[in-house]
């Protein structure tokens, strides 16, 4: 054996099973994610039922990870548990060149961000002042339904979000709790959170549909007020039918929607969390957002831009509660990473939960400290590879920029409104590490109260 | 001041294009930014450091070589 031969994987302990180490994917996957690392160091191997995962961490494998081609490591099929969710005929993630495509389409470019600040400030503003003086909410509800109403108002139009109510949010909830690990063996076993999630999809097309009839009937008056949904009904097939059914309309919708919501509403949830476990730091937040209220300024983009404690805090909610653990490809031919060999055919993974908590990387790692982005401290832009809660390169999301204001703008008209306060002991707060949509275990319940000082 | 432009990372979010008219372009059907300056004056640093900070994929640098 010579110095320049390829090792092969280390395989992480555990996983006896048949189907290996998916049981602990189920059940616990920070504790296999965080093993692998622990035991086999930058490149490490688990299994679920039939393939092998190569786990990735730290800058130089994941710089590997994250620069590589479609060609070379495939996004397309590395997600089963999607499909289900999106339909036949709408693919979890397209190519680089289509992504990049879309963005001038999705409303995501930068002219397009200036407009979307004010829809969202609008839609918070609605909510809370749909609340009593005093009372309780349980957070994930409460931003998982204000999400659907910013992104489908943001993404489709005013005109299809005015046309919502907390129904399609409910629904679209069982979407998210559809995604149980189990898929990667059986997309469609018998369990219950996957009948649940087929039978609320149909609920969604029917929803869908409803309003398409409706809007069969009731054309818009004027071209400015058509939204994507006006768009498109307008495709025609050659015998004039429309090129797209109610059911792939809605699965159009839902995985535009899909990327922004779930990861934004358990953002926002722990953020709440986070700052109610330090009240300095939320005082400081709280004092951030009032001058910029009482400097009469509207919530411009601009204004969200210069935010840097509620930014700082933001960021540091991320890195510690990144909304997605797993990123997955699979190799479409051999490669090679820091000398160990990965074969065509096995998945590769990235951990934004490991990698945002290297030692190495971050001082004092476990820590919820925003001062590590704050008077001239950068550890995210100095740990482009490691800190990852949105991806890196060619993959990285490409929402992270509306995702970022999106919060900010939440966070600006919630905490100018209410005062709030834990409704349950802290240790009640914690992760639902039971599908690969990590959330937050129900209730997140909150007490509010409505500030005296409040500027409204 | 020599603008770099890392091809691996930039998605062609036009924030650059925002910041400094002139220097970065986004077609409307692009898919990644065109440096219509490569080299841009002094006087225009502020500009492309503001493109450099908001970028949202880190894409851009600059060297001080020519």
């Amino acid at each position: 054996m010579t110095s320049t031969e390829l090792r092969s994987p280390q395989r992480v302990s555990g996983g006896e099973s048949e189907t290996g180490h998916l049981e602990e994917l189920r059940s616990n996957p920070i504790a296999l994610l965080e093993r692998v690392r622990e035991e086999c160091g930058d490149v490490g191997l688990f299994q679920l039922a039939d393939r092998e995962v190569v786990l990735l961490s730290g800058a130089e494998a994941n710089e590997v990870f994250f620069r590589a081609p479609e060609e070379l490591l495939d996004q397309a099929e590395a997600y089963p548990f999607m499909k289900p969710v999106f339909g036949e005929g709408v693919v979890f993630d397209a190519s680089p060149e289509r992504r990049r495509e879309m963005l001038h389409n999705q409303a995501l470019r930068d002219k397009f961000m200036r407009g979307h600040a004010a829809t969202i400030a609008a839609e918070v503003e609605a909510m809370v002042g749909s609340w009593g003086e005093a009372g309780e909410v349980d957070l994930l509800e409460f931003f998982a339904e204000l999400t659907i109403y910013t992104s489908s108002a943001c993404l489709v139009g005013k005109r299809f979000r005015d046309q919502l109510d907390g129904r399609f949010a409910a629904l679209y909830h069982d979407l998210e709790r559809g995604t149980d690990a189990l898929a990667f063996v059986d997309p469609y076993a018998p369990i219950e959170s996957f009948a649940r999630r087929d039978a609320s999809r149909a609920e969604l097309v029917r929803l869908v549909g409803g309003i398409m009839d409706g809007r069969a009937a009731e054309p818009p008056a004027a071209d400015e007020d058509r939204d994507l949904l006006d768009v498109l009904m307008s495709i025609k097939n050659e015998d004039a039918s429309m090129r797209f059914s109610a059911d792939e309309v809605t699965g159009i919708f839902i995985s535009m929607m899909f990327a922004g919501h779930h990861t934004t509403s358990t953002t926002a949830s722990w953020m709440v969390v986070e700052l109610l476990r330090q009240p300095a730091l939320m005082a400081g937040v709280v004092a951030e957002i009032d001058g910029l209220h009482a400097s009469g300024d509207e919530v411009s983009y601009q204004a969200l831009r210069e935010m840097p404690l509620l930014e700082a805090c933001l960021k540091e909610t991320l890195r510690l509660h990144p909304p997605l653990i797993l990123l997955l490809r699979v190799a479409k031919e051999d490669l090679e990473v820091e000398g160990v060999s990965i074969r065509a055919g096995q998945m590769v993974g990235a951990s934004p939960w490991v990698s945002n908590r290297i030692k190495e990387d971050f001082v004092d790692a476990e820590r919820f400290d925003p001062s590590r982005y704050l008077a001239g401290r950068e550890e995210d832009r100095d740990n482009p590879w490691t800190w990852i809660p949105f991806g890196a390169g060619r993959h990285r999301c490409v929402g992270s920029a509306f995702a970022m204001m999106q919060l900010k703008a939440i966070f600006l008209i919630l905490l100018r409104d209410v005062e709030l306060e834990m409704a349950l002991p802290d240790e009640a707060y914690k992760a639902d590490l039971s599908k690969m949509v990590i959330q937050l275990e129900q209730p997140v319940a909150i007490r509010y109260a409505r500030r005296s000082t409040s500027a409204s | 001041m020599k603008i770099v432009v890392d091809r691996d990372l930039c998605q062609g979010h036009a924030v650059c294009e925002s910041e400094a008219p002139g220097i970065f372009e986004v077609g409307r059907r692009a898919s990644t930014v065109t440096l219509l300056i490569e080299s841009p004056d002094e006087d225009r640093r502020a500009e492309v450091l503001a493109a450099i900070r908001y970028c949202p994929t880190g894409a851009l640098s600059i060297t001080e070589e020519d």
